[in-house]
């Protein structure tokens, strides 16, 4: 059996290549694409340790259940915003989505 | 609802009316003159009627069942830790006497005062004033303990210096209404020591708990006061007889009240003749068995004593003053301070049932002379000195007759006039008891006759002396009708107290009133009558000799051949620098303003100018100028160091490291924002792990 390590490493290698990608990339479309790898990676946490830790109830399961539906509504929401941010101001940059502040 | 009841609640509304009235007559009607005085004579009619009405009624009962049984009632009042001060009413054979006469007099006067008030600018006001003076009096007689007849006591205190300063635009009449309320203070303040003391003793005030019980009285008797060698019932009733100095104005107290007579006339009358002044006769009539107790053991106790004293002095130095008066009311204001000494001497002497008596004779025949004094005075259009009047007997004839009745009455005119009676009953004790007191008051009784004869000669015999007089006029008949009244009951209200024994009249007295009413009706206030003294011709003969005389001699110095236009008193030159003295009173207010008045006037300049000014207001100043320095000092540390170092400083401060803050940080994009969460994300995760999540 692969150890539990391996897939915390993986899921670790995912989140921080999720956490980069929402940082560092401009396009929101992008930023929204690396929330979704983070939340992966968390998804891949929590069957790990289900999985290892107590497999006899489907808790592991259901999680990554609520996981996918909240994740897709954020990601509904979050791609709403971009198309009416877009309509505004003509750009999905955001650099120049600054408005943010006091 | 049985009669008890029925009595018992009609005593508590006597004195209700007239304070209505005055509540009414203040707060709203003032403007109305008619219906000011309708309101005050309505009131004051219908506490005359419940009067009436329960004094008749007891006395259908009898004076041994009403002192068995009085008509008493009370509520707790001013209730403190497990003590109540008890409120209420108490009718006993002297209260209900003293119903009697007030309610009279006081009817009499409102009426009278229609007449003699008319076109006075405070006329309401007037009627406002009499009306709470009579709930003042109404309210003291029926009061059943000793604090609430003080309440009443100063109401009436109050209302007599308010109607004595009537006229306050004279300054001789707020002047004396100032005398009068100080100097009665001095009597009331003792008063009130002595009530308080006697609370402290008893735990009650109750008349009925401390007069009606003889274990108490006995207790207050042999129970050593705080002044060696007198009981707390000696030094108690020294004490409240000292608010009977005051109030009834005798020696040293008594020169307010000749200064009293500044008020109008029915005041005078109702208030410094027949029932105010009284009052103070009345409290100690009341307290009589306190005052006397322990008199079995001794010839007098302390407070007779000093009643025997202050009383037969000042029978005769009042009387001695009054000779020597040319005011028509100053006359009568010494007749009363001599014949209120008549009852406090006989007091004195144990003659309680006698002090009643003239107690009401005298509320009858001094109210007529005063008001037969003020109705001279209005006919005679403002002219009070006897010596500028004369010829008014023709000019006003039911003013002079009914005032010779009066004049009668208080000289003692023998058979047909109350007065003799009650006064030949204080005569006959005293010289049954105590021959020094029955010569000293004889000689009274003779100084009065003479006065009283010298006044009716000089007001209505000769021929006018002035101009007034001669233009003189009868007043209307709201004042002659009261006057016509108290004349009859100032010449028949002695039938009711003629001994048994007196010859022939004594026998008419048992056929029409069984007997001697008076004496058995009030003497049952100390439980049973004292036995009435034997008829003894002696005393009896000395004072209606000493009566006629005095008004045989006052007729033929002034009487035979009246005095004309211009010419002075004959008693002036046979009398020399005697009559100087008595005209100038003793040169008592003189001796009191140089003794009293000037050094608490200087005391009260050195107190204002030393110790008010420089000493306490120094420090006050001081103070104030301490505080102000100190204020300089903190608006300077506050303006420059606080504000505008600290406050200021920080709020500066606070601000510039906000800036700086705000524009490294607040970029305004995401992402920025995320880098910070992050870091402090892995910092705290960090710290966790070191230094709690690691350790097993």
């Amino acid at each position: 059996m692969i150890p539990l390590s391996w897939y915390l490493i993986l899921a670790a290698a995912l989140f921080c290549i999720g956490t980069y990608g929402v940082l560092a990339r401009r396009n929101a479309i992008a930023i929204l694409m690396g929330v979704e790898l983070m939340l992966n990676a968390v998804i891949l946490n929590l069957l790990a340790f289900w999985r290892y830790g107590e497999p006899t109830t489907a808790v592991g399961q259901a999680f990554a259940a609520f996981v996918y539906a909240v994740a897709a509504a954020e990601v509904a929401v979050g791609l709403a915003l971009i198309v009416v941010i877009y309509r505004s101001r003509r750009t999905t940059d955001i650099d120049q989505i600054n408005l943010l502040k006091w | 609802m049985d009669l008890r009841q029925l009595l018992e609640l009609l005593t508590v509304l006597i004195p209700l009316p007239p304070f209505l009235a005055f509540a009414f007559i203040v707060l709203f009607f003032n403007r109305w003159k008619r219906l000011s005085h309708s309101i005050a004579i309505g009131a004051m009619a219908l506490s005359f009627l419940m009067a009436q009405f329960v004094f008749w009624t007891v006395v259908g009962w009898g004076g041994e069942a009403l002192y068995e049984h009085p008509v008493a009632v009370s509520i707790p009042w001013l209730p403190s830790a497990d003590v109540a001060l008890e409120m209420g009413v108490f009718v006993d054979p002297l209260t209900a006497v003293t119903l009697f006469f007030v309610s009279i007099t006081c009817l009499a006067i409102f009426i009278y005062s229609v007449g003699y008030m008319h076109g006075d600018p405070r006329y309401s006001r007037f009627f406002a004033y009499i009306s709470l003076f009579a709930t003042g009096m109404l309210g003291l007689t029926v009061s059943d303990n000793l604090l609430m007849l003080f309440i009443f006591w100063e109401i009436m205190g109050l209302c007599s210096y308010l109607l004595i300063g009537f006229w306050f635009e004279k300054p001789s009449a707020y002047r004396a209404a100032i005398k009068a309320f100080l100097t009665t203070r001095i009597g009331d303040v003792i008063m009130l020591i002595g009530i308080a003391y006697l609370y402290t003793q008893t735990g009650t005030l109750s008349f009925d708990a401390i007069l009606r019980n003889e274990e108490v009285l006995h207790e207050l008797a042999i129970t050593p006061s705080v002044i060696p060698t007198l009981s707390v019932a000696a030094a108690v009733g020294l004490l409240i007889f000292a608010g009977t100095v005051g109030k009834s104005a005798q020696f040293p107290l008594h020169v307010w009240l000749p200064d009293a007579m500044e008020g109008p006339t029915p005041v005078s009358a109702m208030i410094h003749a027949a029932t105010m002044v009284s009052a103070g006769v009345y409290l100690v009539v009341r307290m009589f068995p306190l005052l006397a107790v322990g008199l079995e053991h001794a010839a007098g106790t302390p407070p007779m004593v000093a009643m025997a004293v202050i009383g037969t002095f000042s029978a005769v130095f009042a009387a001695t003053i009054a000779v020597a008066q040319n005011d028509i009311k100053r006359v009568l204001a010494y007749s009363t301070i001599s014949q209120l000494a008549y009852m406090v001497a006989a007091l004195g002497i144990g003659a309680y049932i006698a002090a009643a008596f003239h107690l009401v004779t005298h509320a009858f025949f001094k109210a007529l002379l005063f008001l037969g004094s003020g109705s001279v005075i209005i006919g005679a259009h403002h002219e009070q000195d006897m010596m500028k009047m004369g010829g008014l007997a023709k000019r006003m004839p039911v003013t002079f007759w009914t005032f010779l009745i009066g004049g009668l009455a208080l000289s003692g005119f023998p058979i047909i006039t109350a007065g003799f009676w009650s006064k030949d009953e204080i005569l006959a004790h005293a010289w049954a008891h105590n021959p020094t007191v029955f010569w000293a008051l004889a000689a009274g009784a003779l100084l009065t006759a003479f006065y009283t004869m010298r006044q009716i000669c000089l007001t209505f015999l000769g021929e006018p002396r002035s101009h007034h007089a001669e233009h003189a006029h009868e007043t209307p008949w709201v004042m002659t009708g009261p006057l016509v009244m108290l004349a009859l009951f100032a010449l028949f209200f002695g039938f009711v107290g003629v001994p048994e024994d007196f010859p022939v009249i004594g026998e008419v007295g048992k056929a029409l009133f069984h007997g001697n009413w008076f004496h058995h009706f009030v003497g049952a206030t100390l439980g049973e009558a004292p036995e009435a003294l034997p008829f003894n011709p002696i005393p009896v003969s000395i004072s209606v000799g000493a009566a006629l005389l005095g008004l045989l001699v006052g007729w033929l110095v002034y009487g035979r051949q009246p005095l004309a236009e211009g010419q002075t008193d004959p008693l002036v030159r046979w009398l020399g620098p005697v009559h100087t003295v008595l005209r100038n009173k003793y040169y008592i207010d003189e001796f009191y303003g140089l003794v009293i008045i000037r050094p608490t006037f200087w005391l009260a300049k050195a107190a204002y100018e030393w110790i008010d000014r420089g000493l306490i207001d120094g420090i006050l100043h001081g103070l104030a100028r301490l505080g102000e320095l100190w204020g300089i000092l903190n608006r300077w540390v506050h303006r420059y160091i606080i504000d505008g170092g600290m406050v200021d400083g920080s709020a500066k401060l606070v601000g510039a490291i906000g800036r700086e803050f705000r524009q490294a940080l607040q970029t305004g994009q995401v992402q920025h924002y995320l880098i910070s969460v992050l870091f402090f994300l892995c910092t705290f995760a960090l710290l966790y792990l070191l230094y709690l999540g690691v350790t097993p």
